[in-house]
C-alpha cells in the first residue's frame, strides 16, 4: 500500500514512506511505510509503546524522522499553507496553558492561522464547552481538556483530522459522541486517523486498520476483512475417524474446513446439532468445542511477538 | 507557510491572556521606581556629607535607575516564562503544530514579548527618572542635560535587552527552574562579585548587564572602561544576539 498513488486521488492522503525514529539505541519507529485515505476511519492500532504517538508526531514535523518521510497531500507539513486548516490534530489533551481560557487557548490558535474568530465559539459549541469557555483550562477535568483538544483539532475545518487516543478520559456518553463525531468526519470525505490500543474500540469505528509492534507494521487491512478472517465462531471437531465424520457431515449438507492439528472447524451449525448427528452416526469424537475468536484476541495474537511490556498473568511471583 | 502578521497576532493574544504578564512586569516597574526613589531620597541626605571627589562624580540620573538592579530580575523572570511556558505545559506541540516554521514561531514570539517589555521598561525608565529627581531636590539633572535624555532612552533599552537576553537563553534550556536557576545568581549574585573582586574587574565589565548599564550613566569621570555608553550598549547587543543565535538552534534542532 506504500505506492504513491498518481493525480488527484493524492490529495487529503498521508503517505508514510520507509519512515523511522531512533531514540539512542532503540527504533521506536522501524521503516513504516503506509498510506492513510480520505472517507474512511483508519484506526492506528499497538499496544503500549509500539510507536503511535512517535509517529503521529513526526506525520507533524514536531519530532525530525531518522528516516524516510511523512507527505500530507503530497506535501511536507511544513510547506502546508495555514496548516490547521489542513491538518487538526489531538495528540495530548494536556499540550493547553492552564492559565489561559479554553476561548483564549483557541484563538491563539486561530489567529496563528487567519481562522475567523467566529469559527472558536462554534468549535466551542460543537464539543460542549461553551459554559466554560471563559473558565482557565487549568480547572478542566480529563474528559473536558480532551474535548478542548478536539475543539483545537476541528477549528480549522480540516480535511485531515489525526487523534491520537482520543478516548482517553472520556465517559461512556463522551465515547460514543467522538465516535459518532469521527464517523461523520469520515463520512463527508474527510481524512481520520485515529490511535487506540483497544481493538474492541477499533471495531466500533475504524473502517480500515494499519497495526503495528515495536515501530513495525503488522497489518494493513480493512475492517471487514480483519473480521472475516479473525472473529468467526465455529466448532472444533475432532474424531479418530476423520474422514468419516467429514463424509457424515457433507451428507447433511454441512461443510467442515480442516483447522489447526487436524481437527475440522464447522461454521454456523450449533455443537449439540453436530453432536447429535455424530452419535447418529456412530462416531466416536474426541473434541467438539465451540470457539469463538474475538477481535481482542487475534488482535495479541498478531502482536504477541511485538509487546514490549509483558504483564505476569495470574497472582503472585 | 506560516504569515507573519498572523503568528504576530497569535502570539499577543498569547501574551496577554497570562496572568504571569501583568504581575512579572509590574512588578517590574513598581520594583524599580521605589527603589529608585527611595535611594534617591537616601543619598540626598547624604549629600552635604559626602566628599568634593563623591561630589564631583555624583550622577544624579544614574542614583535614580539603582533600582533597576532588583526590577530587573522581574524582567528576567517574565522573559523566562514567556518562553519556557510553552515547554512547561506542553503547549510547544500544539504551537509548533500551527506554526511550523520555528524560526518564525519564536522570533515573533520574541518580537511580542521584547515590544511589551521596550514599552514597560520605556515607562519604568522616564517614571524613575523623573520620580528620582523630584526628591534629589537642589543635586538633580534636567531631562534637558547633555547625556541624559540618552541615559534615560538607554534604560529602558537596557530592561528590554536584560528580558530578550533571557528570552533566548530560555529557549536553550526550555525548563524554567533550569533557566531562572542560571540568570538570576547570574545577574544578582556573580556579575556583582565579580565586578568587586579586582583581579576579576575587567572580565565583569564585558558581562552583558555591566556593559549595557553603562548606557544610563551620564557621569563618566572617574571612568576608566574600554567603552563609552553606546559601545557598552553594543556590546550587550552582542551577548542578545548569542542567546538568540542559540535558542534559535536549539528549537530548529531538536524534537519538540
Ligand atoms: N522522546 C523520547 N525519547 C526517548 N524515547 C522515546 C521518546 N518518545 C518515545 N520514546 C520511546 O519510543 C517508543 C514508542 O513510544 P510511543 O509513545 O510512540 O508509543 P505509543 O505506541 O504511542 O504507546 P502508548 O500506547 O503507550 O501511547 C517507546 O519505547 C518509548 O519509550
Ligand atoms: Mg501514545
Amino acid at each position: 500500500m506504500a505506492g504513491r498513488v498518481p493525480g488527484p486521488y493524492r490529495e487529503w492522503m498521508i503517505e508514510l514512506e520507509d519512515l523511522s525514529k531512533r531514540y539512542g539505541d532503540r527504533l521506536a519507529v522501524d521503516h513504516l511505510s503506509c498510506t492513510i485515505r480520505p472517507g474512511v476511519v483508519t484506526g492506528f492500532l499497538g499496544p503500549n509503546g509500539a510507536g503511535k504517538s512517535t509517529t503521529m508526531r513526526m506525520m507533524l514535523d514536531l519530532d525530525s524522522p531518522t528516516g524516510g518521510t511523512v507527505r500530507i497531500d503530497g506535501k511536507h507539513y511544513r510547506q502546508l499553507h495555514n496548516p490547521l486548516r489542513t491538518v487538526g490534530a489531538l495528540l495530548d489533551a494536556k499540550a493547553v496553558h492552564g492559565g489561559r481560557s479554553a476561548w483564549n487557548h483557541l484563538l491563539c490558535l486561530a489567529r496563528s492561522n487567519g481562522i475567523p474568530r467566529s469559527r472558536v465559539g462554534e468549535v466551542l459549541d460543537l464539543v460542549g464547552l461553551t459554559p466554560v469557555a471563559r473558565k482557565r483550562a487549568k480547572g478542566f477535568s480529563l474528559g473536558m481538556g480532551q474535548r478542548l483538544g478536539i475543539a483545537a483539532a476541528l477549528l480549522g475545518d480540516p480535511r485531515i483530522l489525526m487523534f491520537d487516543e482520543p478516548v482517553n478520559g472520556l465517559d461512556p456518553e463522551g465515547i460514543h459522541w467522538i465516535r459518532t463525531l469521527m464517523k461523520s468526519l469520515a463520512g463527508q470525505g474527510r481524512t481520520v486517523f485515529v490511535s487506540s490500543h483497544l481493538m474492541s474500540e477499533m471495531a466500533l469505528t475504524a473502517d480500515h486498520l494499519i497495526v503495528i509492534g515495536q515501530g513495525r507494521l503488522l497489518a494493513d487491512t480493512s475492517m471487514a476483512d480483519f473480521i472475516a478472517r479473525n472473529a468467526r465462531s465455529f466448532v472444533l471437531m475432532r474424531s479418530p475417524e476423520q474422514e468419516r465424520l467429514k463424509d457424515v457431515l457433507s451428507g447433511a449438507g454441512i461443510t467442515a474446513v480442516p483447522g489447526a492439528s487436524g481437527a475440522l472447524e464447522v461454521s454456523g451449525e450449533d455443537a449439540a446439532h453436530l453432536g447429535e448427528l455424530a452419535a447418529r452416526h456412530r462416531i466416536v469424537l474426541h473434541e467438539l468445542s465451540p470457539q469463538r475468536a474475538s477481535l481482542e484476541e487475534a488482535f495479541m495474537r498478531l502482536t504477541a511477538g511485538s509487546v514490549e511490556y509483558h504483564a505476569r498473568t495470574g497472582t503472585g511471583g | 507557510m506560516a504569515v507573519v502578521t498572523q503568528v504576530l497576532g497569535s502570539e499577543w493574544t498569547k501574551i496577554k491572556s497570562v496572568r504571569s504578564t501583568v504581575w512579572t512586569l509590574g512588578v517590574a516597574l513598581v520594583v524599580t521606581v521605589a527603589l529608585g526613589v527611595l535611594i534617591s531620597a537616601l543619598v540626598n541626605n547624604e549629600y552635604d556629607r559626602m566628599s568634593v571627589r563623591d561630589r564631583l562624580v555624583f550622577d544624579p540620573t544614574y542614583v535614580s535607575f539603582t533600582g533597576m538592579g532588583l526590577g530587573q530580575l522581574a524582567l528576567i523572570v517574565f522573559g523566562v516564562l514567556v518562553v519556557t511556558n510553552e515547554y512547561s505545559t506542553g503547549m510547544i506541540r500544539t504551537s509548533l503544530a500551527a506554526v511550523p516554521q520555528r524560526g518564525i514561531f519564536l522570533f515573533c514570539k520574541i518580537a511580542i514579548a521584547g515590544a511589551l517589555a521596550l514599552a514597560v521598561g520605556m515607562v519604568t525608565s522616564f517614571l524613575t527618572f523623573f520620580a528620582g529627581q523630584a526628591v534629589l531636590d537642589g543635586h538633580r539633572a534636567s531631562i534637558g542635560d547633555p547625556g541624559v535624555a540618552r541615559a534615560v532612552v538607554g534604560g529602558g533599552l537596557y530592561m528590554t535587552l536584560i528580558a530578550v537576553f533571557s528570552m533566548g537563553v530560555a529557549a536553550m534550556l526550555r525548563g524554567p527552574m533550569l533557566a531562572l536557576g542560571i540568570l538570576m545568581p547570574f545577574f544578582f549574585l556573580i556579575s556583582n562579585i565579580l565586578a568587586t573582586v579586582s583581579a576579576t574587574e575587567k572580565i565583569a565589565e564585558y558581562l552583558p548587564d555591566k556593559a549595557g548599564q553603562k548606557v544610563m550613566q551620564v557621569v563618566l569621570t572617574d571612568d576608566t572602561s574600554p567603552y563609552g555608553p553606546w559601545g557598552g550598549f553594543g556590546i550587550m547587543l552582542l551577548w542578545v544576539a548569542a542567546a538568540l543565535a542559540g535558542g534559535y538552534a536549539v528549537l530548529k534542532k531538536r524534537d519538540a
